[in-house]
């Protein structure tokens, strides 16, 4: 018997090609094509009173120069607003080029294409642009004191405002035996891939039709977007996402401006155009996340359950609100956790400033609402001197009130209504791998030898898988070769090993025969996008279907050629056989010379299926009523809601005493995605997230000045963690399965990085004795809230 | 050559500083003379007086001569502080000194060891003390047509033990702020205490502790008499990474481990 691939952690097949320089990305494709450079926006709010272009004509080699101007019909039009929502009254999005009124540096004003990027950028730098300053909007305390307005039109600066409440909250904080109020800060961040964005689009006049490749989340989603602004039949064009280095969230969003413009300007100049995104564009005209204040109140009895929970949350939406509000709403939704909050309100304002636009980002909205909320259980905690993990405890939803209906709506329009999880065993696991119930003697140790250390802890659940639908498409060649095929793009997740696995098992065939091609709408038209941790689930399930119909039909035509009965039949390393007869057999392969009646032989294999082979009973027609030719299948999943996978971290973080360096000496993570496909690269995601979320808690931030300017927009001074910043990751996992889907799975991709702040912070907390707040926190902050705190303790 | 482009030229060495500089377009120099080419200028010659490295020896090669190490610990002390790896086996420590930046190690240790900058152009070859090189951040007295085939690094008097220590955001970063320790130590009881720092200075230059300290016997020292007078020495600048205050304090207590460490029995590396 083939052993299972469904749970093994076999290794990467993708890894040695990309591990060894093989990778294809953008900008190692089109070759001779034309380069495109933007001036971008120098002003992070300003009119524009005169773009002078003259000059850049001057160098040799410049092809085109375009201005809003040079854009009609709907090309001129605002970009999309992606994901409309009710409370959603003020959306703004930007122009694919400037049209007079620029709200963050970084802006597109005007592209130039020229013989390469060089010229185009020697092109770019001799154009000026004048502006007229307008005030300028930064950080979410200006944009709630509206002081200045970022567009006249939203008052307040208020993109969206949205209330959920369940239960009365009011009451449930009055009637309290004890109640807290804690306000509570979250920095920018960012995505920062390894690969920026990138678009390469070739126009085939003769055809009329448009080949693009975009370094994109969504293939889909760019093609039908370039198809509605070109005003090209979606049948003409094609759009490809190549290997992507990374993506976290930030690629998801589309059109992005470029990715409209390349391709416009192809068909314009009849030429292969190409941009490839450094990373200071990056930096200044992709997407950032995380920024938000946050007050909680929360009541509480003596025991620590809460009774009534409420928070009001300011998010800094940036420019505009392409993406819409899914981010602050996951922050309101996911900040409940494993938790039965009593009567639970949550309030946000999403505001506009001055910046560059906010979109998910990995976690997207989590980790601010899982910091809110574990720094609430610490708070109630320290508050009443009980255990954090007894607080913790006394809060879980249990196993046997699973499903659990949060009575909210979640970011996908549907309810809040956890599937299932053990956050009991969980936590039990947590505390045996950190030696939750040890630390007070390590603590001691440690202090005696004049060290400071402390112990920190956060839980979170993390909805996956949304919809609303992936569909998957299996095909074997008489070759035996097993081509699959799904919409949805790969960032580097490892698709081509987990899809791979699904099918090898789902259909009876070695995994060395099964080629997996994600993102490319000539191979599948229809997917939604890889994001929200949902590519395992969606694609995974419609994959898992997919194989089951291809397996069906084999068995089939097997059944008739082999004259058995096709519940007889087990299919085993690509040969179908008799069960319990293995001699009466016949291959995968040969199934699918079969599958495909043939009037030529054009080669040694393709002699069985032709007219005269003698292997068609006569009285049926060659292709059976209500099959098709090919041995191939479709499958497509769509599930009612998402499925929650939940998690739980803890840390211990040495401070030193005088510096106030901070380093993580232990980092724990129990982990429950349902079953894992493959526990490798489970594993590997997990790491990864920490990663970003260590990045997150103690080294990154977008640093703006008052005027708007980012002042660390590049990796010299904007902190993304080296290794040597990681800790080594200790991870140990549950499986609790999905009721939603036949293959038990849950999403993985952002786990590890959504409760790394609300756990470092809780671990300082503890190691210092007073509240940290504000994340992230470097070891300068620390030390001067050390000051603050002793001067206090003086008064 | 340098005379004829110097005015519209750089010296290309390791590109550590340069090819950064030139893909941000900061500088558009019409001419790049790269020395790469040039024989003899990789080597390290060392000697009880001096260790003189070569305007081509890389970063890594000097931290790993063992002759170097041995004669002058203080640079490879101060070289694993240097960048990453990737950029010490490229970047050359002449390089990184005629960088001047206030930020870089070696500048440190090159006025620490009263170093001596081999300066040659068309009309004959100069010498110039350490001290009187650096101007400025990114500002030294290096003429454009000037190229700089060597610096010998002073070796210290007996006795002399040094210690380098750093804090910076991420390992292998530029330093919120550095020191580099020497502490001489004659007949049992310190002769000399001298210090350079990193960051915190917008030159480089030396600071003599030596009365704070002078005729104790090393081992028992409370070194943190020197914070005051480092704290006062320095004037560090706030910037997105850290506070003013926190540099000064942070490089107070770094001087006051570096010479800890200095006075410490030895430990074999
Ligand atoms: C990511 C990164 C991190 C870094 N971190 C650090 C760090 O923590 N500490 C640190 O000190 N440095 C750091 N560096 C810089 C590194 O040490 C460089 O190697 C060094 O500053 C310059 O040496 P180079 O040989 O690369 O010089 P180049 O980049 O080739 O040249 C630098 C400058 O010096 C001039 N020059 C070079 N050689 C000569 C010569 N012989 N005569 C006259 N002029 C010359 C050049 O014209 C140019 O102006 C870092 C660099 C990078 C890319």
């Amino acid at each position: 018997m083939t052993t299972r691939q469904l749970g093994a952690p076999i290794r990467r097949r993708e890894d040695p090609r990309l591990l060894t320089g093989n990778g294809r990305y953008l900008d190692d494709l089109g070759a001779g094509a034309l380069h495109a450079a933007f001036v971008r926006s120098t002003s992070a709010h300003a009119r524009i009173v005169d773009i002078d272009i003259t000059d850049a004509w001057e160098v040799e080699g410049v092809e085109a120069i375009y201005t809003y101007e040079d854009l009609e019909g709907p090309m001129a039009q605002p970009l999309p607003v992606l994901i409309p929502h009710p409370a959603l009254t003020h959306a703004r999005t930007g122009y694919a080029l400037v049209n007079g009124e620029v709200n963050h540096v970084g802006e597109p004003v005007v592209m130039v294409v020229a013989r390469d990027r060089y010229l185009a950028e020697d092109a770019a730098a001799r154009i000026r642009v004048d502006y007229e300053a307008l005030p300028v909007v930064v950080g979410v305390e200006a944009a709630r004191s509206a002081s200045v307005l970022v567009h006249d039109d939203a008052p307040g600066n208020v993109a969206a405002h949205l209330v959920q409440e369940v239960g009365d909250v009011e009451a449930a904080l009055a009637a309290a035996p004890h109640t807290l109020t804690i306000p509570l800060t979250i920095e920018r961040s960012a995505c920062m891939p390894m690969e920026g964005k990138g678009v390469l689009a070739r126009w085939d006049r003769d055809e009329q039709s448009m080949r693009m490749w975009s370094s994109t989340q969504t293939s889909t989603g760019v093609r039908a977007a370039v198809a509605a602004r070109l005003e090209l039949p979606l049948a003409r064009i094609h759009c490809i996402a190549p290997d992507v280095g990374g993506g976290f969230g930030v690629k998801i969003v589309h059109p992005w401006a470029e990715e409209l413009l390349v391709p416009w300007a192809a068909r314009a100049l009849g030429r292969d155009v190409k941009w490839t995104e450094d990373r200071r564009e990056h930096f200044i005209s992709s997407a950032h996340e995380r920024a938000q204040l946050q007050e909680v109140t929360v009541g509480f009895d003596d025991d620590g359950v809460v009774l009534g929970l409420d928070v009001k949350v300011w998010h800094d939406n940036g420019a505009y609100t392409p993406y819409g509000i899914i981010v602050p709403i996951i922050t309101s939704t996911q900040l409940l956790g494993p938790y039965k909050p009593g009567a639970y309100r949550c309030e946000f304002w999403s505001l506009y400033t001055n910046t560059v636009i906010v979109t998910p980002y990995r976690g997207a909205g989590r980790p601010q609402g899982v910091f809110a909320m574990e720094r609430t259980m610490d708070a109630i905690a320290a508050h009443l001197g009980k255990d954090r993990a007894d607080v913790r405890e006394a809060n879980f939803i249990l196993p046997e009130e699973m499903p659990y209906d949060h009575g909210l709506m979640f970011q996908d329009g549907r309810p809040l209504k956890y599937d299932s999880g053990d956050f009991p065993a969980s936590l039990a696991k947590l505390k045996a791998l950190v030696g939750w119930d040890d630390f007070t003697a390590y603590r001691k140790q440690a202090e005696a030898a004049g060290r400071k250390v402390g112990l920190g802890i956060g839980c979170y659940v993390e909805g996956t898988g949304v919809g609303p639908y992936e569909a998957g498409h299996v095909q074997v060649e008489t070759s035996g070769r097993v081509n699959v095929a799904t919409g949805l793009t790969t960032q580097g997740q490892g698709h081509e090993t987990a899809f791979a696995q699904i099918v090898a098992d789902e259909l009876g065939v070695r995994i060395e025969d099964v080629h997996v091609t994600t993102g490319d709408t000539r191979r599948m038209g229809y997917a939604v996008g890889t994001f929200a941790s949902r590519a395992a689930v969606m694609s995974g399930n419609a994959i898992a279907f997919a194989a089951k119909a291809v397996r069906e039909k084999a068995l089939r035509i097997a059944a008739d050629a082999l004259e058995a009965n096709p519940d007889d039949l087990e299919i085993e390393d690509g040969v179908i056989s008799v069960k319990g007869a293995p001699g009466t057999s016949i291959s995968l392969s040969s199934v699918a010379v079969l599958s495909n009646p043939l009037r030529y032989a054009f080669d040694e294999a393709a002699k069985a299926a032709t007219q005269f082979a003698g292997t068609f009973d006569p009285d049926k027609p060659p292709v059976a009523d209500g099959e098709e030719p090919g041995l191939e299948g479709k499958g497509v999943y769509s599930p009612t809601q998402a499925t929650f996978a939940n998690g739980m971290h803890a840390a211990i973080v040495e401070t030193d005493p005088v510096t106030a360096e901070i380093t993580i000496l232990r980092y724990c993570v129990i982990h429950d995605c349902g079953v894992m496909i493959n526990p490798l690269i489970v594993e590997g995601q997990v790491h990864g997230g920490v990663a970003q979320g260590v990045g997150g808690a103690l080294y990154e931030r977008m640093a703006y000045d008052e005027s708007g300017q980012l002042l660390n927009a590049s990796f010299m001074d904007f902190l993304m963690p080296y290794a040597s910043e990681v800790p080594h990751v200790e991870t140990d996992h549950l499986e609790t399965p999905s009721p939603l889907n036949p293959l038990g799975i849950k999403g993985a991709g952002e786990a590890g990085c959504i409760p790394v702040s609300a756990v470092i912070a809780s671990a300082i907390e503890d190691a210092e004795g007073f509240p940290i707040l504000s994340m992230p926190i470097s070891p300068s902050e620390l030390w001067e809230l050390r000051r603050q705190h002793a001067t206090k303790g003086q008064s | 050559m340098l005379r004829e482009v110097g005015h519209d030229g750089k010296v290309l060495a390791g590109g550590q500083s340069l090819i950064p500089v030139l893909n941000m377009r900061l500088a558009q120099p019409a001419h790049l003379v790269d020395i790469n080419g040039i024989s003899g200028l990789a080597s390290v010659e060392v000697s009880d007086t001096a260790v003189r490295v070569g305007a081509l020896v890389r970063h890594a090669a000097l931290e790993r001569e063992a002759s170097a190490r041995h004669t002058l610990p203080l640079l490879s002390q101060a070289l694993g502080n240097v960048a990453h790896p990737a950029i010490r086996n490229r970047g050359t420590t002449v390089g990184s000194i005629a960088h001047a930046d206030a930020a870089g190690e070696m500048p440190a240790v090159a006025v620490l060891t009263a170093a001596v900058i081999e300066a040659v152009s068309a009309s004959g070859t100069r010498e110039i003390a350490a001290a009187d090189f650096f101007q400025g951040p990114l500002e030294t007295t290096l003429a454009e047509d000037e190229l700089i085939v060597a610096i010998r690094f002073g070796t210290f008097p007996a006795g002399t033990r040094t210690a380098f220590l750093e804090s910076a955001r991420r390992q292998g970063d530029y330093a919120l702020a550095g020191v580099a320790a020497a502490l001489t130590v004659a007949d049992g009881v310190v002769g000399r205490a001298l210090a350079s720092f990193v960051s915190v200075t917008d030159v480089p230059d030396i600071l003599d502790l030596t009365e704070a300290v002078r005729g104790q016997e090393p081992g028992g020292i409370d070194w943190s008499v020197v914070d005051d007078l480092v704290q006062g020495h320095v004037s560090p600048e706030a910037d997105i990474h850290a506070t003013a205050d926190y540099r000064r304090a942070l490089v107070g207590e770094l001087t006051r481990r570096a010479f800890a460490r200095t006075a410490a029995p030895e430990v074999s590396a």
